[in-house]
């Protein structure tokens, strides 16, 4: 049978996935305003975490980048025909990764000049982005604490 | 000559609220307003409310001043003192609350100041009044920047900012091509939070009397209260061909209608906006220039393309990807 095709990404890419969820993470968190106010921003190199602007688009341009890796293992799960048997933390994670990519995209959204939303629907697309991302960051680090960090059941595992 | 612009907005105005109200009843269309951002006095962008001032009618007599305070005087800050102590020590106090009568410029309690310039323009001397307060930008970079949902932009274009909600970070001031939202530290939600740790209090601007008076149908207080009809306002396909119109009629300069994007304030002079934006006194944050202000959110609305194509392109690559492994896998198979 044919394993989940994750292994069909170049490694790179996902090698280089941790690093792209921690600058999200980052970037996502400089759009409070507390790099300047913590000094964060003061350290060396780290200066242009005060800069809202760019902080924010780096986050969309990491976003896009994020939504490319996300559809990429979508696509090829589904045209592989084999659904993977996800573990409990995988399907929680999961859940959570695929709110913050809906919620992202609704603040995309949300910013083009020729939309407006309801105030109130807004600011639950703000808070559950904040709150989502800010669970799947404890989630992975807890489940990666207690050595149950994989998404699926060890026989699925590509490699 | 032109229309008189006090009829003309009156008019105008009502009329767009009317239209707002009637499409209440059509499905899908808009919702008459609630005032507080569900649903909306006009649906559809050309119909956000929009505003138009010619400067030279202002005479400085500031009744748009004082009634801007009598009317939204109930949504002022009420600081708890003494403030808690913010860690770090460098966190800025911003407290107004002894100085509610400033009115040369914007402060949490004085939502609208007025600017003047003495400038000479082609052989003529000129004494300018600008009346100054948040400009209701179409796309506002407060409103989209805001981390926490507070500042918001209503369906019928006035941008406001939510104070129950406000942790007073000053980003959406910090964002602000004007730097025009204020802010009044010890009062607002961060003090039910962590006071020492995150927030500084509520952030304050004009919302255009939105509940006050918009939402019963009713001006602005400045608009309403203005003896030398200053100001027009309506639904901004109108108020925007006024403008123009006017424009050509006096050989005047327009500001707003293109800075940032498009603003929904539009303001016209006699003297081009440069030469008054070297005469105004707009050191600090607190009195804004006049400068031409490209769009700070255009760099994200190009990108935002590159959002919307990526889960297409992702889920195309991956689907051709894992059709390339299968059928190597097949082929090693084979072999």
């Amino acid at each position: 049978m044919t394993r989940p095709t994750a292994a069909a990404m170049p490694s790179i890419l996902r090698r280089a996935f941790p690093w792209l969820v921690f600058l999200l993470a980052l970037t996502g968190m400089a759009q409070m305003p507390i790099m300047k106010r913590y000094s964060i921003s003061d350290l060396p190199g780290l200066g242009w975490l005060a800069d809202f602007f760019t902080t924010h688009l780096v986050h969309y341009a990491l976003g896009a980048l994020f939504l490319f890796l996300l559809s990429w293992a979508l696509g090829a799960t589904l045209r592989s025909g084999v659904l993977p048997r996800l573990t409990v933390s995988g399907m929680l994670r999961a859940g959570l990764i695929a709110v913050v990519a809906v919620t992202g995209i609704l603040r995309v959204i949300k910013n083009d000049p020729g939309v407006t939303l309801d105030p109130y629907f807004v600011l639950a697309i703000d808070w559950v982005h904040m709150i989502a991302a800010f669970l799947w960051g404890l989630a992975a680090i807890a489940f990666r604490l207690a050595r149950r960090g994989a998404y699926t059941h060890r026989s699925q595992r590509g490699g | 000559m032109s229309d008189p612009p006090r009829k003309l907005s009156r008019r105008a105005f009502l009329g767009g609220l009317a239209l707002g109200a009637a499409s209440a009843a059509a499905p899908g269309a808009a919702r008459a307003s609630d005032g507080y951002g569900k649903g909306g006095v006009h649906g559809r962008r050309a119909e956000e409310l929009c505003a138009f001032l010619d400067i030279s009618r202002c005479i400085n007599c500031q009744q748009c001043v004082y009634a801007c305070r009598e009317t939204n005087g109930h949504k002022f800050p009420e600081p708890k003192k003494p403030f808690p102590k913010m860690y770090p020590n460098k966190v800025p106090v911003e407290d107004w609350s002894e100085r509610r009568n400033v009115t040369d410029r914007l402060t949490p309690y004085n939502w609208l100041s007025i600017q003047t310039a003495e400038v000479e323009w082609q052989g003529k001397e000129y004494r300018l009044h600008i009346p100054r307060r948040c400009l209701h930008c179409q796309n506002p970079p407060c409103a989209n920047l805001c981390p926490f949902g507070a500042a918001r932009k209503l369906e019928n274009g006035i941008v406001r900012i939510e104070s129950g909600l406000c942790m007073g970070g000053a980003k959406c001031r910090a964002v602000c091509p004007w730097q025009i939202p204020q802010r009044q530290t010890g009062v607002g939600l961060y003090l039910s939070l962590m006071p020492r740790f995150a927030g500084n209090g509520v952030m304050y601007k004009c919302d255009r009397c939105f509940d006050t008076k918009v939402a019963k149908g009713e001006l602005p207080a400045c608009v309403e209260v203005c003896p030398e009809s200053v100001q027009s306002i309506g639904p901004r396909e109108e108020i925007v061909a006024l403008a123009k119109r006017r424009a050509g009629e006096t050989g005047g300069f327009l500001y707003g209608l293109e800075d940032n994007g498009g603003t929904n304030t539009i303001y016209l002079s006699p003297v081009p906006w440069e030469v008054l934006n070297e005469a105004v006194d707009s050191r600090g944050k607190h009195k804004p220039d006049l400068a031409a202000k490209p769009n700070v959110m255009a760099n994200e609305e190009n990108l935002a393309s590159a959002v919307f194509a990526a889960p297409v392109a992702g889920l195309a690559a991956g689907v051709f990807a894992a059709a390339k492994s299968i059928r190597d896998r097949k082929g090693g198979a084979d072999d």
